[in-house]
């Protein structure tokens, strides 16, 4: 904060101590946040305790056994198929499931998790830089812009999740198999934004600044390295934020039409075959973990690279 | 264009489609010159390249499309042959090079036109990207046929098409199991929930505190994945599918719709305040206005994440229709034509909801800078 802004700041305000002021900022922020997730945790309990009450007490029925309300309703914490497992049912399972084994043993989801990351990262980096292509010859060629924009927007309305079945039989008979076809199908889905995205970046110098790149004669090379591109860095990384999620959801889904042996949407798929609702949930979990943390890199870098750029 | 590289590529194809009656369209096959049709249009065809050439300006753009059409024509028309079928030599592929070249010209010429009234103008927009696709589909035609490609990998486009045809009853129950039980409910359902949500999140702004968070991580995660248990809940037919599409598209909305409710300029906050609005006179007056925007984005983005949770949840368990339960069993059955068939059904169905919903905002939002030209 400037000092300027302070003085404005403590014009208007009765003084206060810093630390009461930073620390109700804390409050203001976060307060809300703490509320929100603790009534959803609450909503779970209540939720689970009455989505298995019916479950676990017909168990009990079927065995004829004497039971209790305090028994069903200990029955639905730690039900083994639960329709839905309580919170920290599933913290537990997702804890031994990704603690309880070695890393590359196949029960691990450390394993799984890392199967879906190489192709979610594969098909990523395949993607953005197809996408980024796009954007360079889209910006510099009308014809391409008339012609092909229209129908990059149209693949996009074709559901890609439904061709994964053809691509793999494709890709397979041209003797590829493995990471490449699912990072295919995660890279398709992910190109689009980063697309869009930098022919928006790549067009964001004002016409005064391309006109004075041209009173320079500069050529077009000059004008996209020193002009187009670093213009189009704050686009590039939200879009690739927004691509890097995409192509996660494209790397699990890709593996449940292939009948993949590994990776989470194997598991997703395992688990919904042999109705095993705990690891379902448990790899979702993961998933979610790789989504935040994937953003979370990317995010990183992006602080990192407009910092060194001198953005403030 | 550049006058002189029009005339270049002009002549390029007039020597190409010339070349294609000195070889065979394949080893063994009767020459052009012996075969009735073909010849007379591949006579006119080379003709009109070279006008086209001689000519060198917008006129060569109209007469080089009708040369296209012709050369594209009698290389089909060669594919008919079951010697060029498969096995296509040298004078068939010159043809589709002579077709391909006068098309990328034509549409070249077209879309490098500038300063057109506003109806020309709109007439080439719609019509540059719709020549761009014909020339990639008859390219994917000719390459499969005459390649020889097996249909199990890759279909010619006619035969996804005339599969298309001929199972429109299939299709047409797949289409209203997925799209309008699955699809079209769950849209509904699941942005209409994320804009109320949205709304009392403006009036509250402790909930809108927490859930602007929250609703930015959950729009992030890979939603699909909750499909086998939403399965698991509301059983195999779409109430299911629905469930998905429900939670997919209500982050987005949720999100984008609390971002466009405090899209509005405190001048004209101010204004309301001074003209006494309540609550609801501004959020209807001013603050749903001038969320619409976002509102619309958020649909569109929505448009497509709803079609493919619906079909991803098809993966895991259906009745027996529905377009991603026919995608995954055909494709076992390696009848791969009739997939294409169900991609091209969901794409259109794809197309024509995103179209209805830029139509929509078209007509809602004109006063947005964006369609102010």
């Amino acid at each position: 904060m400037t000092s300027s802004a302070e003085t404005s700041s403590s014009f208007a305000r009765p003084h206060r101590a810093p630390a009461s002021r930073a620390r109700d900022l804390l409050v203001e922020r976060y307060a809300p946040l703490v509320t929100m997730v603790l009534a959803i945790v609450a909503i779970w309990y209540i939720a689970a305790v009455a989505m298995n009450w019916t479950l676990v007490r017909d168990a009990y029925e079927r065995e004829e056994t004497p039971y209790t309300i305090s028994d069903v309703l200990a029955g639905t914490m730690d039900a083994e198929r639960p329709l839905l497992p309580a919170p920290h049912q599933l913290a537990a399972a997702v804890y031994d499931s990704v603690f309880g084994y070695p890393p590359l043993a196949p029960r691990s989801l450390v394993y799984h998790a890392l199967v879906t990351l190489s192709a979610t990262l594969l098909g990523f980096l395949i993607g953005s830089l197809f996408g980024i292509a796009l954007a360079l010859m889209i910006v510099h060629s009308r014809v391409l812009e008339r012609s092909l924009l229209p129908w990059i927007i149209c693949s996009q309305m074709v559901p890609v999740l439904a061709l994964a079945p053809i691509f793999i039989v494709m890709l397979g008979a041209l003797g590829l198999h493995g990471l490449l076809p699912k990072s295919i199908i995660s890279a398709y889905l992910c190109f689009f934004p980063v697309t869009i995205g930098m022919v928006k970046g790549f067009t964001s110098p004002d016409p005064l600044q391309i006109e004075l790149m041209r009173t320079w004669s500069a050529t077009p090379r000059q004008v996209l390295w020193k002009l187009r591109w670093p213009a189009a860095v704050p686009y590039l990384f939200a879009s690739l934020k927004v691509a890097i999620s995409i192509s996660l959801v494209g790397a699990i889904v890709a593996e449940l039409p292939t009948g993949a042996e590994a990776g989470i949407g194997a598991r997703l798929l395992a688990g919904s075959y042999y109705g095993q609702t705990i690891q379902i949930w448990s790899a979702l979990v993961v998933a979610a973990v790789l989504a935040s943390g994937l953003i979370a890199v990317t995010a990183l870098v992006e602080g990192g690279v407009l910092r060194r750029m001198g953005a403030h | 264009m550049d006058p002189r590289k029009l005339r270049l590529g002009f002549l390029l194809a007039t020597a190409a489609m010339a070349l294609a009656f000195l070889l065979p369209p394949a080893p063994g096959a009767q020459p052009l010159s012996a075969r009735p049709y073909v010849w007379e249009m591949s006579t006119a065809a080379c003709l009109s390249c070279l006008l086209a050439a001689w000519r060198a300006d917008l006129a060569a753009a109209i007469i080089g499309l009708p040369a296209a059409v012709l050369a594209a024509a009698a290389s089909l028309l060669l594919l008919d042959d079951r010697m060029v079928a498969g096995a296509a030599g040298p004078g068939f592929w010159l043809i589709v090079i002579a077709a391909w070249l006068s098309a990328g010209l034509c549409v070249a010429t077209l879309a490098s036109l500038r300063q057109l009234r506003r109806k020309a103008q709109r007439a080439i927009d719609f019509l540059v990207p719709l020549l761009f696709g014909a020339t990639v589909f008859y390219l994917w035609e000719v390459g499969v046929r005459g390649l020889g490609v097996p249909p199990v990998l890759l279909p010619a486009p006619s035969a996804a098409a005339a599969r298309f045809a001929s199972s429109l009853p299939t299709l047409g129950t797949d289409f209203v199991q997925t799209f309008v039980r699955g699809v079209l409910i769950g849209y509904a359902i699941g942005c209409g929930a994320g804009l109320l949500v949205a709304i009392l999140a403006h009036r509250y702004q402790f909930l809108s505190r927490g859930l602007v968070p929250l609703g930015n991580f959950f729009a992030a995660l890979p939603l699909v994945g909750i499909a086998p248990i939403m399965v698991m809940w509301f059983g195999f037919d779409w109430p299911s599918k629905a469930a998905v599409v429900v939670l997919v598209t209500f982050f987005p909305m949720l999100v984008n719709a609390i971002a466009g409710l405090s899209a509005a300029g405190d001048i004209e906050r101010d204004l309301m305040r001074s003209y006494g609005a309540s609550h609801r006179q501004s959020l209807t007056k001013l603050h749903l206005p001038a969320a619409l925007p976002f509102i619309f984005n958020a649909l569109k983005i929505n448009a497509t994440l709803a079609l493919i949770g619906a079909i991803v949840a098809e993966f895991f368990g259906t009745p027996t229709q529905g377009i991603g339960f026919r995608i995954s069993t055909e494709a076992g059955r390696m009848a791969i034509d009739m997939v294409w068939a169900e991609i091209a059904l969901a794409a259109l169905a794809g197309m024509a909801f995103y179209g209805l919903v830029a139509l929509a905002e078209r007509a809602t939002t004109f006063w947005h800078p964006s369609y102010r030209t």
